[in-house]
């Protein structure tokens, strides 16, 4: 049985408590609410696209310690990336959470998902993946209304 | 013999009767505590069932062959069986249905469409399931009724101040006994009372309240009682909607099909009498024989018992909890175990109630973290989860010190 070290790795532990980029951005910003049925988190994403570059990403809102540390992690991720680079690491950071649905493209690889990595551990835990997604899903949906 | 000479249960039989209790996982028991969710089963039932199976299977009300005979007889002797559990006037007056959010379906829909007219009002309470909420704001959508809620005191009593003017002019008053987030036990003779007065029908969710204590339909006087089999030791997939003999005579069928009907020409059909009227389809001839099962041991142990029980265990708990943490855990609902079951929704150190129950589960202590299908209710609480630790007659102080135990190691992981 996996232990719950593989889950609440230290440098999860300092982006849950320590949250990078939290909080909202001014309209004309997107903003798209998240909910995980599950346990009933909610967040709220704002994104802020010029140029076809995410300029910035705000995110506010409650959540356990994996979807607030993912959430918090990907804004760091994301930030002042072209939106088909940031594509890519949201197909990376998916399959690494063994959803494929998206499927890889031959050149994701090359992305290097940095301190995402520490996330790996919630594969074992699959209910806890719906946390670790969440903040991406919103991402998704924000991205599509920006472009 | 007076009650006082017959001889308690012996709970630790009791506890050995369910054999996923007796499991390990890791080489440690399991410490179930999510009976409000679904109960765990009895050897007795299980084997109801599979006995039933092996030697008794056959389709019910169609076949004249003796072996279809007896499995009628036994899926209408657990009907007979509930309607006793409950003190229905007679078996006719329990509907089987798949389970209770079908129950409570059936009535807004049936009864809600036969009766409800745009600007109706129907009154629910702040602490309802959304299995008591949604059917209802679906009539909204359909007719455009009116929703009306009683609100809940500090400590997660009903509101009962207001409760004529809510109910002045309102068609239908809709009620948990039980609330299956804050464990608040509801004054239901009072509220259909109030229902009465005010020309209401009134229907009460009781899916936490039947399997923890006495039930009588007859004292209630309600319309409708709506609960489910799982939640009391039986299986899932059946369910129960009791409804007065007047009321379900005159309530319009709600899924049509086999079973329902007296007579089908082309032209249209007849409705078969109560409570095959209700009962559309092949019923869920094994569950409900399980479910039949499920009461026969419950009435073994006896209902008194197991609510006196589970208040001794409740006020241990709530003790034990505040005793070990003070101020650092919040125990939702009011603290006077007269008035609540249990069910024990908590806040602890600012841990979130998913990154509890996960680090629980390393100790095998199965809890629910989660909304508890009450958002409406969450969102007074100010939270968006909670875990929730209930109890069951098969749990015992033990269950109780490794949940208090547990919640320690949460705290070390996450330094608070």
């Amino acid at each position: 049985m996996p232990g719950l070290e593989d889950l609440y790795r230290e440098i999860i532990l300092d982006h849950y408590k320590n949250p990078r980029n939290r909080g909202e951005l001014p309209e004309p910003a997107i903003s798209v609410e998240g909910h995980n049925p599950l346990c009933g988190d909610e967040i709220t994403l704002y994104l802020d696209v010029a140029d076809d570059i995410v300029r910035d990403v705000k995110v506010s809102g409650q959540g356990c310690s994996i979807s607030q540390s993912s959430a918090s992690m990907m804004t760091q991720a994301v930030i002042g990336r072209p939106v088909a680079e940031v594509r890519a690491v949201i197909r990376r950071f998916k399959s690494m959470m063994a959803i494929e649905e998206d499927g890889l493209e031959p050149s994701d690889t090359d992305i290097s998902l940095g301190d995402l990595e520490a996330l790996q551990g919630v594969v074992k835990f699959p209910v806890r993946i719906k946390c670790a997604t969440l903040s991406w899903n919103t991402l998704i949906q924000a991205l599509d209304q920006a472009v | 013999m007076t009650p006082s000479a017959v001889a308690p249960p012996d709970w630790e039989r009791i506890r050995s009767d369910f054999p996923v209790l007796r499991r390990e996982i890791d080489g440690r028991p399991i410490v179930y505590l999510d009976s409000a969710n679904t109960s765990q089963k009895p050897e007795a039932v299980i084997e109801a069932m599979a006995s039933f199976m092996r030697e008794g299977y056959a389709p019910i009300n169609r076949s004249a062959y003796r072996l279809a005979a007896a499995a009628t007889d036994a899926f209408e002797g657990a009907r007979t069986k509930v309607a006793r559990f409950i003190n229905a006037a007679r078996p006719e007056e329990v509907v089987f249905t798949r389970n209770a959010t079908e129950a409570l379906n059936m009535v807004a829909q049936s009864w809600g469409r036969a009766n409800l007219r745009a600007g109706d009002a129907v009154v629910l309470t702040h602490m309802e399931h959304h299995a008591n909420i949604v059917p209802w704001q679906m009539l909204v959508d359909q007719i455009g009724i009116e929703l009306r809620f009683i609100p809940l005191t500090d400590d997660g009593l009903l509101d009962l101040d207001g409760l004529p003017t809510l109910l002045d002019g309102a068609r239908v008053l809709s009620v948990t006994a039980m609330s299956n987030v804050l464990g608040t036990i509801n004054p239901v003779e009072r509220l259909v009372t109030a229902g009465r007065a005010a020309d209401c029908m009134v229907m009460i969710d009781a899916c936490q309240s039947v399997p923890h204590g006495i039930t009588d339909v007859q004292a209630w006087g309600a319309d409708f009682v709506a609960f489910s089999g799982h939640k009391m030791l039986g299986p899932s997939g059946i369910g129960v909607l009791w409804g007065s003999s007047e009321q379900l005579e005159l309530l319009p069928p709600f899924l049509g099909g086999g079973n329902m009907i007296d007579d089908v020409r082309l032209d249209g059909f007849t409705c078969a009498p109560v409570p095959a009227k209700f009962e559309a389809g092949t019923a869920a001839i094994v569950e409900a024989v399980g479910l039949g099962a499920a009461v026969d041991y419950l009435e073994s142990v006896g209902m008194a018992n197991i609510r006196r029980h589970e208040m001794d265990l409740t006020r241990y708990a709530i003790d034990s909890l505040r005793t070990r943490y003070g101020d650092d855990v919040v125990i939702h609902g009011t603290d006077n175990v007269e008035q609540r079951g249990g069910v024990l929704s908590i806040a602890f150190r600012d841990i979130h109630p998913h990154d509890l129950s996960q680090v629980l589960d390393e100790s095998n202590i199965c809890v629910r973290a989660g909304h508890h299908c009450a958002k409406p209710l969450m969102r007074l609480l100010g939270a968006n989860a909670t875990v929730r630790a209930s109890l069951y007659l098969y749990n015992d102080r033990s269950d109780v010190d490794a949940l208090v135990e547990g919640l320690d190691g949460a705290s070390d992981i996450f330094g608070l």
